[in-house]
């Protein structure tokens, strides 16, 4: 996943995962983040990915991976097997999103969520004074080419978690790798969510 | 995936009476039971470091190295040796004929002890379980009690998961590829083409051809179906085309194209290096298996402590990838730590023997985690 912010997405869900903990990394890319919760916070780590240099970059790190994807990746675990679910700047890139949030609820006991901030006021200003489709650091992809299936802003994931009755624990915006607190659904390019049913 | 280190020579293979009398799951018994087998590499101390690599319908013990005089090395020579996938620098690797084989152990070609003649067809049904089980006689017999790894592919892959299901505690790791935990109608169905056309050569005589004229168009025959399953459409097309073949014979329903020129080649050198009769009972052993025997494949990987790598490769039609998700799915119901991983080939079922590059990565690193664990910290590694 692109973003100018790895690391301090990173630093904030190691520091949310607590030592020896399950968790279960949708569209865990090539493994950074798993690689970091095994060293650091010793967690048992399950990964899934799509694509298929990923997925060897994934073994090579030592990790247990299974090729597929997240939209038909969950059913078959049972209640509350992770401890964590983690969706770190996936959620938009899966299909049916509202189902996939729904399993991922099931199958953690917390699920952690990032992904970028479509009503960033960068994106903001490109669609209404130049016209165009938003291009941003977290948001880098052309309208022709972008894996990405869904928009959101954080006040929709905030309204959507309190409409559905999720509990949101804790929350985070970042700019720049740097964390911020003035006006987030402006000025964040990433939201991190800590939520639970 | 050599790394400058000197890759194995000259090997023997070498045999093992493995049981007097061998109680079969069919109830017959059957004895006494070599199998014959090749080792690489060396057991440590601990004899933890034992690799089992179980091969597939036609293959046999003559893994990796070369027989003396031969130019041809094993049949997964390159996955094999210093520094490669199966490392023997790090591992003991062992690979054993299968009970019912030809090609060293005990099958329908040995001599019945109590006739002194050929077994035929008076040797007794075998199954995917019974040539584990004498393959864990030899293990004993090597002084290994609990094997690091146990590898294989289509045949192979059936017989690390049946290691899995009947001795859970004495295998690490199993390497499942491009296998499945039992066939469908239509792999049973290609099985029953083959021993239909070895059964029709008027030279199998029920199975009494020894010593004399061998059923050798039946079981070409049934090589040749055997490689159309083992290719694929693209592979097929990429290799052959509709090229017709350069030395053109006045026609005569002989081979006009390169694909059934090459058909008619794999299946005259099959006839010289396998038994029909092993095809027969093999091929059986394959269609019995059922992994599931009646129960949900989950409840079989219930409670499994060893670490499974699953491979699977998507123009594969023979053990198509599904079979391998249903694997891991199980997997995932019983919360088995298992890693899936589907290789882009175009080579179909025949992948497993051709796409080395990817296999040896996925496979070194597996074995790696399964003997080091995550960072040093197995426990903290699903």
């Amino acid at each position: 996943m692109q973003s100018d912010t790895p690391a301090l997405d990173q630093r904030i869900i190691a520091g949310l995962v607590h030592p020896g903990a399950s968790v279960l990394d949708l569209g865990c890319g090539s493994g950074e983040l798993l690689h970091l919760l095994a060293r650091e916070k010793k967690a048992r780590v399950q990964g899934i990915e799509i694509d298929d240099q990923a997925i060897y970059a994934c073994v090579a790190r030592g990790l247990c991976v299974l090729h597929g994807d997240i939209d038909t990746g969950l059913a078959e675990y049972t209640d509350k097997s992770f401890d964590y679910v983690i969706l770190n700047q996936s959620l938009q890139q899966v299909r049916r999103i509202e189902a996939v949030l729904k399993d991922s609820l099931r199958v953690g006991k917390k699920v952690i969520i990032s992904f970028p901030n479509f009503a960033y006021y960068r994106s903001r200003v490109q669609i209404f004074f130049q016209g165009r489709t938003p291009v941003t650091p977290s948001l880098p992809y052309e309208w022709y080419d972008t894996p990405n299936l869904h928009f959101l802003s954080m006040s929709d994931f905030i309204s959507y978690c309190s409409r559905k009755g999720i509990t949101i624990e804790q929350k985070y915006f970042l700019n720049n790798n740097k964390a911020i607190t003035f006006l987030p659904n402006l000025f964040a390019q990433i939201g991190l969510f800590l939520i639970s049913q | 995936m050599q790394h400058g280190k000197s890759e194995i020579g000259i090997v023997q293979t070498r045999h093992a009476t493995v049981a007097e009398t061998l109680v079969l799951e069919s109830g017959e018994r059957l004895g006494p039971v070599t199998l014959a087998y090749e080792t690489y590499g060396e057991l440590n101390a601990e004899r933890s470091n034992g690799v089992l690599i179980c091969h597939a319908l036609s293959g046999d013990a003559h893994v990796a190295g070369y027989h003396k005089g031969e130019r041809k090395p094993g049949w997964w020579h390159e996955m094999v040796g210093p520094g490669r996938a199966f490392d023997t620098e790090k591992y003991f690797v062992i690979c054993s004929n299968v009970l019912g084989g030809c090609k060293g152990s005990t099958g329908p070609g040995s001599i019945n002890p109590k006739t002194g003649e050929p077994y035929g067809l008076s040797f007794p049904l075998i199954t995917i379980g019974d040539m584990v089980k004498a393959q864990q006689l030899l293990i004993q017999y090597l002084g290994i009690d609990r094997l690091r790894a146990v590898a294989g592919g289509s045949m192979g892959g059936m017989q690390a998961l049946e290691w899995l299901r009947s001795a859970p505690g004495k295998v690490e790791s199993g390497l499942l590829i491009a296998t499945a935990a039992k066939h469908t109608p239509q792999q049973i169905a290609f099985n029953e083409v083959g021993r239909q056309a070895i059964m029709a050569d008027h030279q199998w005589q029920d199975g009494n051809y020894y010593g004399g004229r061998l059923p050798s168009k039946g079981l070409a025959v049934a090589r040749m179906v055997g490689h159309i399953t083992y290719m694929s459409e693209t592979s097929m097309l990429e290799k052959f085309g509709r090229q017709e073949k350069c030395e053109k014979e006045p026609f005569k329903f002989t081979a006009d194209f390169e694909v059934e020129g090459y058909l008619h080649n794999r299946g005259d050198s099959f006839v010289k290096r396998f038994d029909a009769n092993s095809y027969l009972y093999i091929t059986k052993a394959m269609d019995f298996f059922d992994l599931t025997a009646q129960q949900p494949l989950h409840e079989v990987f219930r409670g499994l402590d060893a670490k499974l790598l699953v491979i699977g490769f998507r123009s594969d039609w023979l053990y198509p990838v599904w079979q391998l998700q249903e694997i891991v799915r199980a997997c995932k119901i019983a919360g088995v730590n298992a890693t899936y991983c589907e290789i882009d080939s175009t080579c179909g079922h025949d992948a497993f023997l051709l796409e080395i590059k990817q296999e040896a990565h996925l496979i070194s690193h597996f074995l790696k985690r399964v003997a080091n664990g995550y960072d040093g910290a197995d426990e903290y590694a699903i």
